[in-house]
């Protein structure tokens, strides 16, 4: 039998996904425009034997997301802008002791409270630099209900694998549409287990990796283990220690497990870049615009390509330069005033000129403006 | 080809249900759709606009800029979507409202809806499930089981023959004629 | 030699503490210790050492989780009954032991104080209550009472004190208690009973902090610190049984409030066998 397709919602589609994933516990806060999430998570957690509980504020729902991880649970948020920035505190803790979850931010305009309703990916920097302090981040940016569902799974993945919060960047276009989607055979799927370890004996070096990796093994509360987590700089064995030599070779690890796994880690989607000899880059829901826009500038005989990252952290340096010999100009649509901007010039150095379209007035950017921007810029080059 | 669908009224008439039923409906008949909404206080009594939009082929961008497709219930809806509108659009209005100067009335369907469903129909909130009936009847977008579908996973359970009535109800005000003037296979 | 229960409840190979000389916390730690120990030593008693968990925020006491040989978390500042919210709620089995300052639990995390009470998760809370902020250097805290002096109260503390233990009863935790420093043996026993009672228990234990409130408020060292707790405070039996003039500057020592109501965990238990029932229809 071939599964069926159903209409659904963006945010409905992050909460089947993150079931499917072996998500049962989310702790929330009620904000727009991810409150579907919470809502779909308090009337399904139950089904599945998970749990549910709406906290008194972000800082709380996120702290409790961590204390239920410990335990062994998979665990995740949802928010928006205001509560991402209230959740920052704990993601870093999430971060240092290496405690797996998933953040989901349905980024929204503006900020402050911004425009509470409308369409933004203003949260792009602070999804990499938002909680103090250097750390590893890994943030993934669907642009479908369908790609939302089979994302958030593999945010769950590199969580577990990785030891690390995920951030999950939707925003308002991709969480509140709905669309066809086709759940799939969840035998089908790919789900990465918690790698538990037990101590031997007495020598409870719980953070301890083997040489040549990067991601201690987890060991849950409540098995016995009688370790310690802190979020003061720690040795081995998980206790605060202020040598140092130790705190760098932790803070260095931590960002080595990220940086020395690129390949596992960071995924793109290139559209008709083969030939292409521009490359608009964009992300999210905005990408839908951008697709739409690319169809029309191939029919015009422009030869436009899309790239698209998916993992929008760390942004995908190599896949981009590895663009770059065929390209001639390149133009970055995004939902904002030049975020992700600033990693394309970085990546595409004086080798390639970066153009920039953005937008924020809390309307989304239409397929004409992105159109008209690369006549304009194909313009430009032939009266040079 | 795209066909982009634009429903508007006020809060509480229940137009964002109808682009979902729409859109659940396409998606039942094997269609491409994608439906979005304003949301905040618009939704909440005020002026209050769903879209749906429909396709044979992978839709990508998801929002309506220039409708083919407009149904208004309300005269301040009426009168501030009108001016947006594609070429050959179709406009579904509730006979109780006036048609704006500078739109065809070639264009416009203007039927029944909230008195159908208060008199007809006997329950006002049914207005919606009755507009879906006449715009998938006017336009001839899909088959019964289809729209059934589409109704039956956003209504609550027992209240199913209710709605088969709304649905039959709309579908009648729209007579063969302006089925055949209106109608909208997709492409 | 460290006795015996140093020797098995503690992480001996992580002493000496950090607390300055004098300070009151280390006995507090004990307290929390010995209610532990003689819990999970009564075979009448569901209390496993396994599955309990010591959850602390930041501040002088809640180094204590990391001294206690347990499962320990010392999670970010103010945040400790959310993070053991998490823990309690995803595992419900566990024992859930807060160890938390008067600034850590009743300022920057007094959202968290009111709500794990209004819920009536079941947490126990200790406060290591001494009436100022210490690890930072002695500015002024939620507790420190009006007029006191500070770092940040050079000329004296406006603000008016709470008694956080009435706060969490206001806010509806199930069982309230005081203790002290002092008072070692009863606020041991206090701590077992907040560890039996099923829902939100808190303990505010006073401590003492002779190297800055002390200090900065003339009350001595803290040899007298302690023996002005000796006199000011008052276990139960000898408390009830004054007069009420002379329980006029005394402070109890025992239980404030103990009522009985629904536990949040077992609630949320019977809801999903209640929904697992109708959906599997």
């Amino acid at each position: 039998m071939t599964p069926k397709r159903i209409l659904m919602q963006g945010n409905e589609a992050c909460v089947e996904g993150a079931i499917a994933a072996g998500m049962r516990f989310f702790a929330g806060y009620p904000i727009t425009p991810s409150t579907e999430i919470a809502e779909r998570c308090a009337q399904r957690l139950p089904q599945v034997g998970g749990r549910f509980i709406q906290m008194e504020d972000e800082l709380a729902s996120m702290a409790a997301v961590l204390g239920a991880s410990v335990t062994g649970v998979k665990a995740m948020t949802a928010t928006s802008g205001p509560g991402f920035s209230l959740k920052q505190e704990n993601i870093g803790y999430g971060c240092l002791a290496e405690i797996p979850c998933v953040i989901v931010d349905v980024q929204r305009s503006g900020p402050s409270t911004g425009l509470p309703t409308s369409p933004s990916q203003g949260d792009y920097m602070q999804a990499r630099w938002g909680t103090h302090g250097d750390h590893p981040v890994i943030a993934l940016s669907p642009s479908s209900v369908q790609e939302t569902y089979r994302l958030v799974i593999r945010a769950f993945n590199l969580s577990e694998k990785y030891r690390t919060p995920v951030i999950f960047l939707m925003d308002e276009i991709v969480g509140h549409m709905r669309e066809g989607v086709t759940l799939p055979d969840p035998r089908e799927l790919i789900i990465n287990k918690r790698h538990i370890s037990y101590h031997d004996g007495a020598n409870k070096q719980c953070y301890a990796v083997p040489e040549g990796e990067y991601v201690p093994a987890m060991k849950p509360f409540g098995q016995g283990e009688r370790y310690n987590i802190t979020g003061l700089a720690h040795d081995v064995s998980g206790f605060p220690t202020n040598n140092n030599q130790i705190a760098g070779a932790l803070y260095t690890r931590l960002m080595e497990k990220i940086d020395r796994n690129l390949d596992d880690i960071v995924r793109v989607e290139e559209h008709m870049l083969d030939d292409a000899d521009t490359a608009v880059v964009c992300f999210g829901g905005t990408a839908r615009a951008a697709m739409s826009a690319v169809q029309q500038a191939r029919a015009e005989g422009m030869k436009v390509g899309l790239f698209r990252p998916i993992t929008v952290w760390p942004f995908p340096e190599a896949h981009l330069r590895a663009r770059l010999p065929g390209l001639k100009r390149i133009l970055m649509v995004e939902h904002n005033y030049g975020q992700m901007l600033l990693e394309v010039q970085r990546s595409a150095a004086d080798r390639v000129p970066v153009s920039f379209l953005g937008r924020v007035d809390g309307t989304v950017i239409p397929p004409d403006d992105i159109l008209r921007k690369l006549r304009e810029m194909e313009g430009n080059a032939h009266a040079k | 080809m795209r066909y982009e669908m634009r429903f508007s009224g006020s809060g509480g008439q229940g137009v964002i249900l109808a682009s979902v039923i729409v859109a659940e409906a396409a998606v039942a008949a094997g269609l491409e759709a994608v439906q979005s909404q304003s949301y905040g206080p618009e939704a909440r009594g005020g002026m209050c606009r769903a879209e749906t939009v429909l396709s044979r082929e992978r839709i990508w961008f998801s929002k309506v800029t220039r409708p083919n497709f407009l149904l208004a219930l309300t005269q301040e809806a009426l009168d501030r979507y009108a001016p947006d509108l594609a070429e050959d659009a179709v406009v579904m209005i509730d006979d109780a409202l006036t048609v704006p100067k500078g739109l065809d009335k070639r264009q416009v369907l203007a039927l029944p809806i909230l008195a159908t469903a208060r008199d007809k129909v006997g329950k006002l909130m049914t207005a919606n499930i009755v507009a879906v009936g006449a715009v998938n009847r006017a336009l001839g977008l899909f088959d019964q089981q289809a729209l059934h579908e589409g109704v039956r996973l956003h209504i609550p359970a027992g209240t199913e023959e209710l709605n088969w009535k709304a649905l039959d109800a709309g579908a009648a005000l729209v007579t063969d004629e302006q089925a055949a003037a209106f109608a909208r296979p997709l492409e | 030699m460290p006795s015996e229960l140093v020797h098995k409840y503690l992480r001996i190979d992580h002493l000496p503490h950090i607390w300055c000389a004098g300070c009151g916390n280390g006995i507090i730690m004990r307290d929390v210790a010995v209610a532990l120990q003689e819990l999970i030593d009564d075979p009448e008693v569901p209390v496993s050492r396994d599955k309990t968990v010591v959850v602390s925020g930041i501040g002088c006491s809640s180094r204590a989780a990391g001294y206690l040989d347990f499962d320990s978390i010392h999670t970010t500042h103010g945040r400790a009954i959310a993070f053991a919210t998490g823990i309690k709620f995803a595992r419900p089995d566990l024992e859930v032991i807060v160890l938390t300052g008067d600034g850590d639990c009743s300022a920057i995390g007094g959202n968290h104080l009111i709500h794990a009470a209004r819920r009536n998760i079941g947490l126990t809370v200790v406060t290591f209550n001494n009436d100022i902020y210490g690890m930072t250097g002695g500015q002024y805290s939620p507790t420190t009472p009006t007029g006191d002096k500070a770092t940040t109260a050079p000329y004296g503390n406006l603000d008016r004190p709470f008694d956080i233990a009435q706060l969490a009863a206001g806010a509806g935790a199930t069982f309230t208690a005081r203790g002290s420093a002092y008072h070692a043996r009863e606020t041991t026993e206090l701590i077992k009973q907040g560890i039996l009672h099923k829902g939100f228990s808190l303990i505010d234990v006073y401590s003492v902090c002779p190297t800055y409130y002390g200090r900065k408020n003339g009350r001595g060292g803290p040899v007298e610190m302690l023996q002005w707790q000796k006199e000011h405070m008052v276990p139960a039996a000898t408390y009830y049984a004054m007069s009420e003039e002379a329980r006029r500057d005394k402070t109890l020592v025992g239980v404030l409030t103990h009522t009985e109501n629904p536990e949040y965990t077992e609630q949320y238990a019977a809801l999903v066998e209640r929904v697992r029932a109708q959906s599997g229809k």
